[in-house]
Order: structure tokens, then sequence, then C-alpha cells
């Protein structure tokens, strides 16, 4: 019984020693003091050396795209640090392009703030909140696919149709880690108090999260928006859209922004699914092509056997040869997985559609 | 407990009792950062001076603490405590005022926490019953003699690099193979001095 109880203080004293020690240099030799934060040339904080640049932003409420949570295993927080960010740490190269590398480009939940330091960021970055929304509604649309519709109570979003935002998925049982995952808003961009978020089952933690433990009524924390890929004002021509599973997501945002403002271009929307139960949200797209001047839903199923299916068979790209024609002055906006999306891009050049007319979001 | 005179402690740690080469503990970072001679150097440095303090602290807590209390059991944990307190904290210094070193060592550094010879020389500290100045002189050599150990072989690694080696031998494989070959070399040192 003594030496347990000797043991239990000894321990103790040592280990409370050690911290207080370690606790006393971190604020002491840990101290980098306020330092100027500059973000592109224009704005400045004065923040509190020492935290990541990523976490230092987030404390001034600026939202980096960020999945794994600072982990540096994600490689989405990139942003450009022109001046006081140190050397690029081993941790960050193996994320980082040789070009990047050149660009100054840093991992900024890597990257240090212990001097004045400036940075570069993408001006939309200062348009990303973190909310913290309810579940409205869960539907189920396949076997695997829910759609979540996040109200965001009082507060407003305000995103460009095909942007995405992230969700967190916090520690729950059998998970530990808190991580952020990317979803595009399927929602059109005039309802402004929510999103709706197409989610399909694959078994990894946030999906997990959000199909065996969300329930309607939930709290969840959203941030965003983010992205490049948007529905983009050009020339006006036709319009090619593709997509496959949840890629349809911000094809749908897409599609609902021409139907709100009445965006007379052309349409065709190509959607690549195994069966006939793999396809959803079939009456809203219906309603689609009643509404939209000129709008086509061209679902292809590889897999169907049934006689009954009097649609397109086989791979998308066979009905993209089949539908587009040559020549045309299309612009394209595919989403889906890379394999899908190389392989809509190589049959999209085929019809010579250049390639910077090819809008495309791989997940 | 033998009676050596510390001096030659130092020399048998560096020379006949090498730490990578008789023991062949802390292998990882040996291997892992070996390839350049300014970090090897670097991390060498950051290795002796770790295990002299740590070892010396060590020490005076298990003298001290854990003998008087009839705990040495505990010697295990408590020494992987200190190490990795003190490892901490070399770490913060070295952010500050060093950050050339601390960029080039990168995650190295807090790996010295779980470099196992640094805690092998507290645990031979203790089972070879070494008075203070042996303790200190042993820690000592053995920080030099991995120092030593990895700069020579940073400096034949950076000779190897333009040479042509079968594919399945490249990087680890040869690493280990010289390090054999070296200990080899080292053991012509043996039976000079008896320190265990």
């Amino acid at each position: 019984m003594n030496t347990i109880l000797t043991t239990i203080f000894i321990v103790t004293c040592i280990t409370a020693i050690l911290a207080t020690l370690l606790t006393i240099s971190n604020k002491t030799i840990g101290n980098y003091g306020e330092v100027t934060l500059t973000i592109n040339d224009d704005k400045e904080y004065i923040v509190q050396g020492g935290n990541t640049l990523l976490d230092t932003l987030r404390a001034e409420s600026i939202f980096i795209p960020s999945a794994c949570g600072g982990k540096g295993s994600c490689g989405y927080c990139k942003a450009r640090v022109l001046e006081g960010g140190g050397p690029v740490l081993a941790t960050e190269k193996p994320l980082l392009s040789k070009e990047e590398l050149d660009s100054n480009v840093r991992l900024t939940c890597q990257c240090k703030v212990k001097q004045n330091i400036k940075i570069e960021i993408p001006e939309e970055l200062f348009n990303v909140k973190e909310y913290a929304v309810y579940i409205e509604k869960i539907e189920q649309l396949t076997s695997t696919i829910k759609l979540l519709r996040f109200n965001f109570g009082d507060e407003e979003i305000s995103f460009k149709p095909g942007q995405y935002v992230q969700l967190k998925a916090p520690a729950y049982e059998g998970n530990e880690e808190e991580v952020y995952r990317a979803y595009s808003i399927a929602s059109s961009v005039n309802d402004t108090h929510a999103v709706e978020l197409l989610i399909g089952y694959t078994g990894g933690i946030a999906t997990t999260y959000v199909h065996h433990h969300l329930r309607e009524g939930d709290q969840a924390h959203v941030n965003g928006p983010y992205g490049d890929f948007y529905y983009h004002e050009d020339d006006g021509g036709p319009i090619i859209l593709a997509g496959a599973g949840t890629g349809m997501a911000p094809i749908m945002s897409i599609l609902q922004y021409m139907a709100d403002n009445d965006i007379k271009r052309k349409a065709i929307f190509f959607f690549g699914a195994r069966t006939v139960d793999d396809l959803f949200l079939l009456d809203k797209l219906k309603m689609l092509e009643e509404k939209l001047y000129d709008f086509k839903f061209i679902p292809t199923l590889s897999r169907e056997e049934s006689q009954e299916w009097k649609g397109e068979k086989g791979r998308v790209t066979i009905a993209i040869d089949k539908y587009v024609e040559k020549g045309g002055n299309y612009t394209a906006y595919l989403c889906g997985s890379p394999q899908m999306i190389d392989s809509i891009v190589e049959a999209l050049l085929k019809k010579e559609i250049p390639l910077e007319k090819i809008y495309y979001d791989k997940f | 407990m033998i009676e050596v005179n510390p001096i030659i402690i130092i020399f048998a740690a560096i020379f006949t009792s090498n730490m990578i080469f008789s023991n062949f503990l802390g292998m990882c970072s040996f291997i892992a950062v070996s390839k350049e001679i300014p970090t090897a150097i670097g991390l060498g440095i950051s290795v002796t001076m770790v295990m002299t303090v740590t070892t010396i602290l060590n020490y005076i807590i298990y003298w001290t603490v854990l003998v008087r209390f009839n705990l040495e059991y505990l010697m295990f944990i408590i020494f992987i405590l200190i190490i990795a307190a003190f490892v901490q904290l070399l770490e913060m210094v070295l952010e500050r005022y060093l950050p050339t070193l601390y960029y080039s060592l990168g995650i190295f550094l807090p790996l010295i926490t779980v470099n196992c010879a640094i805690l092998g020389i507290s645990l031979f500290m203790v089972t070879r019953q070494y008075n203070f100045m042996q303790t200190l002189g042993y820690a000592v050599g053995s920080g030099i003699g991995w120092l030593l150990a990895i700069t020579a072989m940073a400096g034949i690694r950076s000779r190897l690099n333009e040479k042509s080696i079968p594919e399945g031998l490249r990087g680890t494989p040869i690493t280990l193979i010289i390090t054999g070959i070296m200990a080899l070399a080292f053991v012509g040192f043996s039976g000079m001095v008896q320190i265990q």
C-alpha cells in the first residue's frame, strides 16, 4: 500500500515539476510577442506570435480550407507567404509541387508566425465564415446517398453556384479525431439561410458520422464557401454538365441558378450511374427541364440489364460522343471522380472544346 | 561498482563501447539523418547535449529520489519523462535562437526523445553502478561516440551518392551493411579497456 502511495506521489511530483517548467519556458522562450500579419498588402492584423499561420488566421476569423485539421496531411491549406515565413519545412515538401515551392506557397498549418509576416490569399476567403447550423431535413435518395439540409438560422451564406462548404465531423464513438470534409452545395444561391449537401456513404470518418450519427434537428458546424469551380458568365454558348453520384450537387446548384436568373443558354447534363436504382432527384430535374430555356437531362447507365430502360447505356463518354457536336462553342462543368473526369476531358478535347473552357471539380 | 577513471570511460565509450557500433542503439535517427554531414553533426551535437544533461538529471533523481523511496522499478518511466521534457525544452530553445539548425533537424529533433541510445545510457549507468563522475564521463563519451559514428556515416554516404548501387540495396540496406563493416572495424579497439 505504502509503495503504491509513494509511487503515485513521486510520479505526480516529478510530472508536475516538469510540466511547470515547460509551461514557464513556453511563456518565456516560446513567446514571440505581438507581430504584424499583412494579408494581400492591404489588411493588417496585430496577432500573437508563436502559433501556426492556419490557427492565427482562424483566430482572426479567416478560414483557409483544411480537411485534416492542421496535421499536414491533406495539403489543402496552401497560401503564398511572401515574407517572414522562414524556410520550407520537411513536413511540407511532399505536398508542394516544384512550381508552388518556387512561388513561395506554404502549408499554413506548418508555417509558424514568429515575426512580421506577409501573405497572399484569394480575396474570396474573406467571405468564408464558420456557421453553427442544425439539420432541418435528411432525405435518403438512394441506398448510399443522403440529402441533408443544414439550416443557418438567422445567419446568411453567400456563395457562387458550384462552390463547396466544409462539414466538421467531430470525434464520436469509434473516431477520436476531428476532421473537416468538403461537400458541394446542391441548393440554390438564393436560398441564403440553408445549404443542401449530397453525402454518399463510403465508410470514411465524415460519411459514417453523417450516415450513422446525424439525425434531424442535430447541431453541426459548417464553414465556407470555398472553391474555384463555379458557373461563369462567359460567351453564352451551350453548356455541357457531367457528373456521377454525389457529383450531381454542384450541377444542381448551377442549374437552379440558371433557372432563377432565366439564363437562356442551351444546357445538357450527362449523369453517370450504374442502374436505375442509382438515379435520384429525378422529379426536380424534370421540373428544371420544363422551366429552363433548353435543358436536357441524359442519365447514362453502365450496368442496367433491364429491357425497360430506354435511355443511354454504357459510359458517359459514349453519350457525350453521341450528343456533343464537334467544334460547338461549348463550356463544360464536370464533377466526379478523378478517373471519370480525366476520361470526360479527353472526350471533350476530341470534340475540340478548349481546355480553358472545361471547368472541373475532382473528388 | 568498478574502479575506472572517468577519463578512461570517455575514451572507452567513444571507441570500445560505442553506442552504435557495439550496442546498436539509436539506429533509427542514425540511419535517417546520416545523409548530409552538416545535419548529421547538428543532430550529433544535440544528441550529445541531451544525453549529457538528461543522464545527469536521471542520475540525481535515481539516487536521491528513487533509491531513497525504494522505487527503482519506476526508473524506466521517470527516465523517459525527463528525456521527453528536456527535448521539448531544447526544441523551444533551438526554434527561438538557432532556427537554421532547428529547421535542418526538422522532425528528427522531437525524435531524439525516443532515441534509445539516450535511454540506454541512463539504464547502463544504473546497471553498471557508476558514480557521478563515471556517469558524466560515460554520457559525454557516448554522445561524442554517437556524433563520431553519424558523422563518419554521413561522410561515407555523401560519397556513395553518385556510385552505382544495386537497386535493392540503395538507402537503408547499404547503410546497415556499412554500419556492420564499421562495427567490425571498431572491434579492433576491444579489449583495450573494460568498463562493464
